[in-house]
């Protein structure tokens, strides 16, 4: 179960706005995450705290597709990103790289920044500890539930090619 | 089934296909960056297989940050030369170099039919060609590098017709932005954008890879053009290998047709901050600029140099302004030198780079400060894209922004032909 502060953003949050590409000659984890949100919200990372939740609107991580977009959220202490929508490669990178992202417009709705969420991954269930509502997510294909569950595409890659 | 199922059917083991279905697709080309190839390196080291799949199949450009702005980009451009010639895939070192999306066409490494997968999101570009090409990030390359297919969702196809005859000073990215202007930067999210009509039959090659380009700007997957005559001709003397030319079929299904009438598009700039937020150029007035960039995967070859060039012969840059010109390739370059544009941009005060992504990213070679404002041929103008976060970038095509280099302030070409 997870459990974290929300940091609500709104459209298309863009990857230049999750980590500019400036900070791009590094790909080190740690470093990037000194720099994450940096261009929307300069005290985030000063804010945020292990298990925090990011919470935005539609279209999340549209523009490049660079991986070192989800690898700051996730470097940073962030476990889970819900939005409306998220952009095709960010969704893809996310769930290759093990950061949970979850679909679900109603939670976005009825939440706040600085709420507290609870997150079941397990049945996507998502709970606004606030207002007491509950919510569930977008269900993954089941394709993508292989996928998480090998633990990541690297793992799940591996398992493939020793069955080969 | 439409022209991307085609493709992808082709490189599965499934002979029909529909959208939403997940399949493994078989690669032709797997490409990746200064900026992507090093975590891809890492992660292909995860997996445990010590060659790639097939060199001839790999490639690695470094293009963004090269030639090495500082330390740490010169360490992730050496990281991936090591890996790269120890593996033996395509590369191309400085002096060979140009941006990815440019040199990959004009080498013959991407052909009609093929699928192309690559660590940067421009990667759709080559659907100019009649290839199924799309971004990804950098795990996924892993994989793909190291087993030679990725997984993928068939995605829905939306089919765009363009009627009518193009009017002066537009073209392809006038046509992509007024569509990414109407359905917005997700209006073909998860998508597929199969290109038709009129304007595009006459379309040169140039400007089809302007337009596929910037397919991700709406948020989609691929964005694809039919293979005729045109493509033939501009792939007749590179091809080393075979290629297959799809078809879409008549009673292809799509998700959405969409219609527009480019008689009555007149060229358009895209205002800060984003790609979807487009005017016809008359609508802008007294908007002031610091910088003219034209170049990138977008608008850096040869018709677009050629363009820019015809607007600034002659003229001279307004004092107030910065005009950097980036050729995409070498081959452009030299191709430019000999027409003499080279000479007509500097000449009228434009400084010339050699080939890279440089400003378009805000990585190096024309970085923004606060309250400065950018005209540019490249693709995004998100917030802090070339630099500075209160600066500006509008997009534009390279006619646009070199009559705004000459003017001072944004301008229809015709105000300084
Ligand atoms: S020119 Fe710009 S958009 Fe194209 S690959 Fe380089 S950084 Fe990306």
């Amino acid at each position: 179960m997870l459990k974290g502060k929300v940091f609500k953003y709104g459209e298309n949050v863009d990857t230049d706005a999750i980590i500019p590409a400036r900070y791009l000659n590094v790909s080190e984890p740690s470093e990037l995450a000194r720099h994450c949100m940096e261009d929307i919200d300069l005290d985030f990372v000063k804010k945020v705290n292990m298990g925090d939740i990011i919470v935005a609107t539609t279209n999340f991580g549209c523009g490049s597709s660079r991986e070192h977009a989800p690898i700051a959220i996730k470097a940073s202490g962030v476990s889970c990103v819900i939005a409306k929508s998220f952009a095709r490669i960010f969704f893809r990178n996310a769930i290759n790289i093990g950061l949970p992202v979850l679909e679900c417009s109603e939670a976005v709705d009825n939440t706040n920044s600085g709420d507290i969420l609870e997150v079941d991954l397990s049945n996507g269930k998502i709970k606004n500890l606030n207002n007491g509502k509950e919510f569930t997510a977008e269900a993954y294909p089941d394709f993508m539930g292989e996928l998480i569950s090998a633990g990541g595409l690297i793992e799940y890659t591996k398992k493939r090619l020793e069955k080969k | 089934m439409t022209l991307i199922e085609k493709i992808l059917a082709a490189h599965s083991d499934k002979k029909i296909l529909s959208p939403g279905q997940f399949i493994n697709v078989r690669v032709d080309m797997v490409l990746s960056n200064d900026i992507t190839a090093p975590i891809a390196i890492k992660e292909f080291k995860k997996i445990g297989v010590s060659k790639v799949f097939d060199p001839a199949k790999v490639v690695m450009v470094p293009d963004h940050f090269t030639p090495n702005k500082d330390i740490a980009a010169a360490e992730q451009a050496k990281m991936v030369r090591e890996f790269a010639l120890d593996q033996k895939i395509n590369y191309f070192e400085i002096g060979k170099m140009g941006i990815e999306h440019v040199i990959l066409p004009e080498s013959g490494l991407v052909l009609p039919g093929d699928v192309v997968v690559g660590a940067d999101s421009h990667t759709c570009t080559y659907g100019a060609l009649g290839a199924f090409s799309t971004g990804m990030g950098s795990t996924d390359i892993a994989a793909a590098m190291a087993t030679g297919d990725v997984w993928m969702k068939v995605p829905p196809t939306i089919k765009f017709s363009y009627h009518g005859k193009l009017g002066k000073w537009v073209g392809g990215k006038d046509l992509i932005l007024y569509t990414i202007g109407d359905i917005g930067v997700d209006g073909a999210l998860y998508s597929a954008m199969e290109f038709h009509g009129q304007a595009i039959d006459e379309m040169d090659m140039d400007g089809r890879f302007t337009m596929a380009n910037m397919a991700i700007e709406a948020g989609g997957k691929a964005g694809i053009f039919k293979v005729d005559k045109k493509t033939l001709d501009y792939i007749k003397s590179i091809a080393k290998r075979d290629y297959t030319v799809y078809e879409p079929d008549a009673d292809a299904s799509y998700s959405k047709v969409i219609e527009y009438d480019v008689s009555k598009i007149e060229p358009q700039v895209a205002c800060p901050h984003l790609p979807s937020n487009t005017k016809p150029v008359s609508k802008l007035s007294n908007v002031k600029i610091d910088q003219s960039v034209i170049g990138s995967c977008t608008n850096g070859r040869l018709d677009d140099l050629r363009l820019a060039a015809a607007i600034m012969k002659g003229k001279t840059v307004n004092p107030q302004v910065r005009c950097i010109v980036i050729p995409g390739s070498q081959k452009i370059y030299l191709e430019a030198l000999k027409e003499g544009l080279i000479e007509t941009f500097i000449n009228a005060g434009a400084v010339v780079s050699t080939p890279t992504c440089g400003p378009c990213l805000g990585g190096h070679m024309g970085i923004l400060a606060a309250g400065e404002k950018c005209i540019s041929t490249t693709n995004r103008n998100f917030v802090g894209r070339m630099g500075h976060t209160k600066s500006e970038v509008y997009l534009a095509n390279p006619a646009v922004a070199a009559a705004s280099a000459i003017a001072g302030y944004i301008v229809s070409p015709e105000e300084v032909k």
